[in-house]
């Protein structure tokens, strides 16, 4: 009798424990998932963004054309990549994409400082400060799902967690890592202004 | 801040704001029923069939009044403490930035919204041309953070970031819930006390001069302590809220600058920033004595923030600028070397 008694009290302790552990995954799941909508908010802006600038731009710089092309270019990979990128799959590329996207940005701004007139005269001055401040989002909100992402990564692989990982279709996600070191180089100032091949 | 740190940071501000007010009523109760007590000891001896212009003082009104009025206080600096700190100040909302200025500064509201998890304050903007920053609201989805004008004109980009991320810090340790509510009741107070003041050395003198002798009444001692410690509990009362509102605040200043440091990952723009609003001249004149705690850099003592010791410490409502810069310097070294920012204790 007694040992049904403890029997049965184990059982409903299981219980408990599995209904709250499951909760806890969902909402740290849930979690994840937000934080990478707040990236792929800003991400859109900036994509947004560039074409007004590449368009205010253009007139002024009609010789620097391959800045500007590799700036489109980049631009548009990055756009397609982000289309049928998940926490699940494809942070990687999606995040090697955006690196190209910053690096061609960052050779434009470089090309833009040297046209005093264009930021004095259009809202040139105006888009930068945008970018400048959507690359700050980009990076704040990557900061905060790779904080959530690790958590959830973590939990859902610890031991008694993981039994229940697969009833609440927890998945490893991947981290938002910056591996191309090229971010992080500052860019290189061509001045012979001979043209690209 | 790991978030064991952060939340019992928070719980900790939440039980301080619920003492704080517990005092308040407290404090206002004693006022009132001791003041009943007194006047009570002092009418014992009337007979109960007297005539007119003789009373005897039975039912403590004055308490209830005094706790009924501390609650309506209470609760309306709690509602309302936030938008009558912003309205003394003279600051307008910014909604639709006009100039390239506010435009950055709504720019960097939101990335800070972002790194620290939070709804989006709203932004206020004070006619002043001292440059100086404060958060206050009641909790973290009604915050508001308000920047002076001069400290617009005066920060890089970098460095107006890192003010708001300590704004911001504000706000997500419930710093800004308490400092709002010291605020509001230590202006109550100030304002209570003074009335208070006036009443008892003008009437009183009135009345000692009308000569209203003759009331034999019970416990004369008992009568004269009380009275005693009646009187100098309403002429201690601002002076004791105003020192406990600087030490709330002082200690918090540390963590708000470290965990704006987090935010940034630049501690080394706020030192620069703070470097400069504390070289900025003059006082900040819109804000008020009462709201002095929660600004970035306190905008009256300047010359207190200078000094280390006893006194400075017991006065000022913020830590020594040179200490303040001094740590986050340190952090900007310790993040070179290590790619880390020390957790925020």
């Amino acid at each position: 009798m007694f040992m049904t008694w403890v029997f049965l009290a184990l059982i409903v302790g299981a219980i408990v424990w599995a209904v709250s552990a499951y909760n806890k995954l969902i909402a740290l799941k849930g979690e994840t998932i937000n934080a990478w909508k707040q990236i792929d908010v800003q991400l859109k802006r900036r994509h947004d963004l560039i074409p007004n600038l590449v368009e205010a731009v253009k007139g002024a710089m009609e010789f620097e054309r391959g800045t500007l092309e590799e700036v489109i270019q980049a631009r548009n990979q990055a756009v397609k990549i982000q289309a049928d990128t998940l926490p699940t799959g494809g942070v990687k590329q999606l995040a090697a994409a955006e690196a190209a996207l910053s690096s061609a940005l960052g050779r434009l701004n470089v090309v833009v400082e040297r046209y005093p007139d264009l930021k004095a005269t259009s809202n040139v001055g105006q888009l930068q400060e945008e970018l400048t401040s959507t690359e700050n989002r980009v990076s704040f909100a990557r900061q905060l799902y790779n904080d959530t992402a690790t958590t959830y990564n973590v939990k859902q692989q610890q031991f008694p967690w993981n039994m229940i990982a697969g009833f609440a279709k927890a998945e490893t996600v991947e981290l938002w890592e910056i591996t191309d070191e090229k971010e992080r180089e500052v860019p290189k100032v061509d001045l012979s202004m001979k043209p690209k091949q | 801040m790991s978030d064991a740190n952060l939340f019992e940071q928070q719980r900790a501000n939440r039980r301080r704001s619920a003492i704080l007010v517990t005092v308040f009523l407290l404090f206002f109760a004693w006022i009132g029923f001791g003041g009943d007590l007194i006047f009570y000891l002092q009418t014992t001896g009337v007979p109960d069939e007297a005539s007119r212009d003789s009373y005897r003082h039975v039912i403590p009104w004055f308490g209830i009044c005094a706790t009924l009025l501390a609650a309506a206080m209470a609760w309306w600096g709690w509602k309302r403490g936030s938008k009558e700190i912003l309205w003394a100040t003279g600051a307008w909302e910014l909604i639709e930035p006009s100039r390239p200025a506010e435009n950055v500064l709504v720019n960097v509201v939101e990335e800070m919204a972002i790194a620290s998890g939070l709804p989006r304050p709203t932004i206020w903007i004070v006619p002043d041309k001292d440059p100086n920053a404060f958060a206050t609201g009641t909790d973290v989805a009604e915050a508001h953070v308000a920047v002076t004008e001069g400290l617009l004109d005066a920060l890089t980009r970098d460095e107006l970031q890192g003010v708001i991320a300590h704004e911001m810090a504000h706000v997500r340790n419930y710093d800004v819930k308490l400092m709002t509510l010291l605020a509001a009741l230590v202006g109550v107070m100030a304002l209570i006390a003074d009335g208070t003041r006036r009443f008892i050395w003008y009437g009183g003198g009135r009345r000692r001069g009308g000569g209203g002798g003759g009331k034999k009444g019970g416990g004369g001692a008992l009568v004269a302590i009380l009275l005693i410690a009646w009187v100098f509990s309403i002429l201690l009362a601002p002076i004791v809220s105003r020192v406990l509102a600087l030490g709330v605040s002082r200690k918090r200043e540390f963590l708000a600058d470290a965990t704006a440091a987090q935010f940034t990952r630049n501690p080394a723009a706020l030192a620069s920033a703070l470097r400069k609003v504390e070289d900025a001249s003059g006082p900040t004149k819109s804000i008020k004595q009462g709201t002095a705690h929660l600004c970035i850099a306190d905008p009256i003592g300047r010359r207190l923030t200078h000094k280390e010791g006893r006194i400075a410490n017991l006065l000022a409502t913020h830590p020594p600028m040179a200490v303040r810069i001094a740590r986050l310097k340190a952090m900007a070294y310790q993040y070179d070397k290590t790619g880390k920012i020390p957790e925020a204790v």
